[in-house]
């Protein structure tokens, strides 16, 4: 199935309570598979076309409070209109889960795959301190794994969590094997691991309140560190990566998402010409794997970060390296995709290797 | 065994449903499948492809700028991907509105009249079935047996009073090459 479908089919699996979106090319086929598969039929969960993705994201903020699982997906320009919404689901502390089917931009851009909102999703795109935990999904079999990573995620740490994927990834097909269903929580579940949940007095004194309005300073200083806290500890627990062919390596290609597939093919393409070159693929691009990337740049001749964009992880890529071996960057965008032999040859110009 | 495949056309021809049908049988018989297809405008008229990789090692990349074989069903697809077929490689094409032929010499080129084949044959929803019965014949990377069972399984019953014609048509493209 293709990988829009496969996320569809783990939200209902994963028992998800509700999905709220608006189509946008190239990953409507989220909402079609959802609307199609009719699980408020049997699981019961929520499926909603809204009006926007301004209207999604708000209605996923309320479904967050509440302590249920609900997410959202869209494409570029979408998840551009949906970053206040973000801003203030981490700010809230708001564990759920926000897909980007990345499409070539700026602006409306075409409906090509890209890479390009990588600064975006790692970066903050929303205002404030804050942070949201992104995957990469680089397969049909990852975007229907990453489903329930994220959410576990999102609820253990309680902030929001991304898989930044892209057109390729969406729209390809590939074996699936799909996770077993498991039920969706009950009120007294969720009431049990979600003390925070807006969803009345319940027997408490206090009614829970979720607001992330703070206009005395010092509160809003601590509120920050704890957002910090939380960051900084995932940070250290939650790092994840792919090494491929990275034992012998003279050259290191670092890429995410599709184009560390397309580089699996390019190392194929290297070593048939005995260039030794392994990858390094960031599962998780926040947080990033800074540590195994510093590790390899000690015994590498270099670095080429492959992306579909003008130059974004590279930049993360270059201060993990801190110097010790040369960064460079290859990149095509605009919904192009760059085939298995120009990345090689971006590779054997850039470092100047002879044959 | 790997088979990196592009099928290439206009929209319309059936090329993303030739990829599809080819991966699921490869799926049936418990190969590593991927198929990317071009996505967008191209499929609503202009020329649309779909690059479909079947093998017994998991696959790298989905994305590809060389093939084993090129099924070539337009001009402008010819224009475009003669090149990248592999040097040993294969394209097959349809005559039909070609009017500059592959060039060529160290590719194999099958020519295979499908075009005139379905018109003969009154039936033009088979001409992307009898593509593919030329295609297995010349690589039998899976059986035709395993694509009608794939139809069976993927097809809603109320289209499968459709499957004999489909294997019909299979069987007359295998006629077509040698």
């Amino acid at each position: 199935m293709k990988g829009n479908e496969a996320i569809a089919h783990a939200a209902i699996r994963y028992g998800v309570d509700g999905y709220f979106g608006y189509p946008i090319t190239p990953q409507s086929e989220v909402l079609e598979t959802l609307e199609e598969l009719r699980p408020w039929e049997t699981t019961g969960m929520v499926v909603l076309q809204s009006e926007s993705e301004v209207a999604a994201i708000n209605m996923v903020y309320g479904g967050a409070s509440t302590g249920k699982a609900v997410m959202t997906s869209s494409s570029s320009p979408g998840v551009s209109l949906m970053q206040e919404g973000i801003s203030y689901i981490a700010a809230g502390q708001l564990p759920t889960l926000i897909i980007n089917v990345m499409r070539g931009g700026p602006g409306l851009g075409t409906i090509q795959p890209s890479q390009s909102d990588y600064f975006q999703a790692v970066k903050g795109g929303g205002h404030g301190d804050y942070r949201l935990i992104v995957l990469a999904p680089a397969s049909v079999q990852d975007m229907a794994d990453y489903v329930g990573l994220g959410f576990d995620l999102a609820f253990k740490y309680r902030t929001p969590a991304m898989l930044l994927s892209d057109g390729i990834v969406g729209q390809m097909m590939e074996k699936v094997v799909l996770p077993p269903f498991r039920p969706r929580r009950t009120d007294a579940e969720i009431a049990k691991q979600c003390p925070w949940a807006v969803t009345g007095k319940r027997g408490r004194k206090e009614r829970n309140v979720s607001t992330t309005l703070e206009l005395e300073s010092r509160t809003m200083e601590e509120n920050n560190r704890r957002l910090q806290a939380v960051y900084d500890e995932i940070e250290r627990n939650e790092v994840r990566f792919e090494q491929y062919m990275t034992d012998d390596a003279d050259y290191l290609f670092v890429a995410f998402g599709c184009m560390s597939r397309i580089c699996k093919k390019s190392i194929e393409q290297a070593r048939s010409r005995g260039i030794k070159v392994g990858l390094l693929r960031p599962i998780t691009l926040w947080p990033f794997p800074t540590g195994a990337i510093a590790d390899l740049s000690k015994r590498v001749k270099g670095i080429l970060v492959a992306e579909m964009n003008a130059g974004q992880m590279v930049e993360d890529v270059r201060l993990a390296a801190e110097g010790r071996t040369p960064v460079a960057h290859f990149g095509r965008n605009g919904g192009i995709v760059p085939n298995p032999g120009e990345v090689v040859e971006s590779l054997v110009s850039q470092f100047s290797i002879k044959e | 065994m790997t088979q990196e495949i592009i099928i290439t056309g206009f929209g319309g021809q059936g090329v993303l449903s030739m990829g599809k049908i080819l991966a699921y049988a490869g799926l049936l018989d418990g190969l590593e499948v991927s198929w990317m297809p071009s996505y967008g405008p191209e499929q609503r008229g202009g020329t649309a492809n779909v690059t479909v990789i079947l093998s017994d090692e998991p696959i790298s990349s989905p994305v590809l700028d060389q093939y084993d074989i090129a099924v070539i069903l337009n001009q402008q697809s010819l224009d475009k991907f003669e090149s990248h077929v592999k040097p040993g490689g294969t394209l097959i094409y349809d005559p039909y509105g070609i009017h500059r032929l592959p060039e060529r010499t160290d590719i194999k080129v099958v020519e295979v009249k499908a075009t005139e084949t379905t018109i003969a044959s009154g039936n033009l929803k088979a001409y992307n079935m009898i593509l593919l019965g030329a295609l297995l014949k010349l690589y039998p990377m899976v059986s035709p047996d395993t694509v009608i069972k794939g139809l069976e399984k993927t097809l809603p019953q109320r289209h499968h009073h459709l499957i004999p014609m489909n294997r019909a048509a299979i069987e007359q493209g295998a006629t077509l090459v040698d």
